[in-house]
């Protein structure tokens, strides 16, 4: 069982796909919930056409996703020169624009997981929370919050686990460089490239399988916590 | 506590045009489904906008389209309980009934939890979660989680709607100790004479989204057969304020008397001597004698004089009794009124059977 241990360099690539795609996932959690908030409850000119923008990278071929990222977020892009001249944040090349890429391709998953459950959230409990004095962000922190929860948190696992294994865009936007953009998916896709690299790629291949499965098992659990809580 | 409403509202093919007064501790909206009952206290709670509305409550102006003033829902201090309880199902009883007391200016919080948890009996399902309540006791704690927020006013959406005949009868005690023992004055809608007549200490009858009729209970529940209320008609009902003179143990009755020193006998319940009771007899159960009859299984055989006499409709006459200072409907057929002869200002006998009235 000898050949199933990790080598350093392959838990550099675990370790740094996890961080990534935790930050990846941290950082577009507020902005999920306020765009999945948006779009299942608001009502506003260009409503289709931002549903369509947060779809869009589940549609395009990740390659261009990498690309568009790239254009935009660059050393000598406009957002990429705002980032690092007021946030001091450089994207191209760094694994911070290895969790924005993943980011980015896991935001359609999340806005999705965090819509369903506000769509199931029944308007008329947060009406009775009104007329008990509750202001609407009062109600948002203590009735829609609570009953969205289980759906914020199965986002999160997909979100999670779509950015672990985002390979497109990433290797498009900040190449494939060991302990610093390489993550698993690019690692896996090294080790297929010279010889011998089949045991090696075979390793990670498994660790990415078990992440799936665990995120995908994690995210079921919580929906039927979901499922459960409106019933009530 | 004063409540002037004014409202003119729009809902697709509906049109609301309705204003009343109330001063009572618990008004009733009484109407027909469709009548636009719901409407009228979604816009006192503040749960819809109406188009031109002005709305006071206790000097406290909550609407006003006039003045472009309309206080949200969360800012009006109006409890509301609806018919489908509506508790949050992610926490437990103790803590919906808290809920409200978290947002209400500490200097405005009379209402003190213990007691309302005693009058409404919920004290052992404090640590259980909606999930886990019958319909009957999730709409006790609805009735709590609204007082002990310390409302101004209470808003209640036909409550026992949702409730089958055994969990009615399982809260309306609650209802009216609510009425007597606070002092949260309440708008109660009810399509239900039984209710209306059992609860209600004023009454707004509305149809098709007009007031029909406003008044004291007494007075309104005579005049519940206008045309609009047809479906109503095998309701009407009288509500007799007596006092309890005591009661009859061996068997098995109360005696209760009028002001006038006139008698009611009831089977028996249990109060004590001199407490107010709220007597509720159907128009239908009145029996009219021209002479005092004799060897009849009826206890209360009151003695009467027509105060007027209506069609009802082509075989039914509606007479209006003065009983002992109080005013009793009886229906009879018009065969009967014409056999008898019956006219405004004859005396005669009301017969009505002890167990055919029911008390509140």
């Amino acid at each position: 069982m000898d050949w199933l241990a990790l080598s350093p360099d392959e838990w550099v690539a675990v370790r740094l796909s996890i961080w990534v795609a935790t930050w990846a996932t941290v950082i577009s959690l507020p902005f999920g919930i306020l765009i999945a908030l948006a779009l299942a409850r608001g009502n506003f000119p260009g409503k289709s056409l931002l549903n369509g923008l947060v779809h869009l990278p589940l549609i395009l071929p990740p390659v261009v996703t990498g690309y568009l990222l790239l254009l935009t977020f660059g050393r000598r892009a406009p957002l990429g020169q705002f980032f690092e001249q007021y946030l001091g944040i450089v994207f191209s090349f760094r694994w911070t624009g290895a969790a924005l890429a993943g980011g980015i391709m896991a935001f359609p998953l999340m806005v999705r997981a965090i819509r369903l459950s506000i769509e199931g959230v029944d308007a008329r409990l947060e009406q009775a929370a009104g007329t008990l004095g509750a202001s609407p962000v009062w109600v948002f922190l203590t009735v829609t919050l609570p009953l969205i929860l289980p759906g914020i948190i199965a986002g999160m696992i997909l979100s999670f686990a779509k950015a672990i294994g985002e390979f497109g865009a990433t290797i498009t936007f900040v190449s494939n460089i060991p302990g610093q953009t390489q993550t698993l998916p690019s690692a896996i896709y090294t080790f297929t490239q010279v010889p011998d690299g089949g045991p090696g790629a075979m390793r990670l291949t498994l660790v990415a399988i078990a992440v799936a499965m665990a995120a995908l098992l994690a995210s079921e659990f919580f929906a039927r916590r979901v499922a459960r809580r409106m019933a009530s | 506590m004063s409540l002037s409403v004014s409202i003119r509202h729009r809902l697709g093919d509906f049109e609301l045009d309705t204003a009343f007064e109330s001063q009572g501790r618990l008004t009733a909206l009484f109407g027909p489904s469709g009548s636009g009952k719901t409407s009228v206290v979604n816009a006192i709670g503040g749960l819809i906008r109406p188009r031109g509305a002005r709305i006071v409550a206790d000097g406290r102006v909550l609407v006003d389209t006039d003045e472009r003033l309309f206080l949200p829902a969360h800012r009006r201090r109006i409890g509301y309980v609806f018919q489908d309880a509506r508790l949050l199902p992610h926490l437990t009883v103790s803590q919906n009934l808290r809920y409200g007391r978290f947002f209400t200016p500490k200097a405005e919080r009379y209402a003190d939890m213990a007691t309302i948890v005693e009058l409404l009996g919920i004290g052992h399902l404090m640590e259980r979660k909606p999930g886990q309540l019958s319909g009957g006791e999730k709409q006790r704690v609805a009735i709590g989680r609204a007082l002990v927020a310390s409302p101004r006013l209470i808003l209640m959406d036909e409550p026992l709607a949702s409730l089958d005949q055994a969990r009615r009868a399982e809260i309306l005690p609650y209802l009216e100790r609510l009425r007597d023992e606070t002092r949260v004055p309440i708008v109660y809608v009810s399509h239900s004479v039984a209710e209306v007549a059992r609860l209600a200490t004023d009454i707004i009858v509305m149809a098709e989204g007009k007031v029909r009729a406003a008044g004291p209970a007494e007075r309104v529940l005579h005049h519940l057969d206008v045309p609009s209320l047809e479906g109503q008609r095998a309701d009407i009902v009288s509500v007799l304020r007596l006092a309890i003179a005591g009661h009859d143990q061996p068997a098995g009755l109360t005696r209760l008397r009028t002001e006038d020193g006139g008698e009611w006998i009831v089977p028996h319940f249990s109060g004590a001597a001199g407490d107010g009771v709220r007597l509720i007899v159907r128009a239908r159960d009145v029996m009219i004698a021209t002479k005092r009859p004799e060897g009849l299984s009826a206890l209360n055989i009151v003695p009467c004089r027509i105060a007027g006499i209506e069609a009802l409709d082509q075989g039914e006459m509606l007479a209006t009794l003065d009983a002992e200072g109080q005013r009793l409907a009886a229906r009879v057929t018009r065969h009967s009124a014409d056999r008898l002869s019956l006219r405004p200002g004859m005396e005669v006998f009301a017969v009505v059977k002890a167990v055919s009235v029911e008390h509140g």
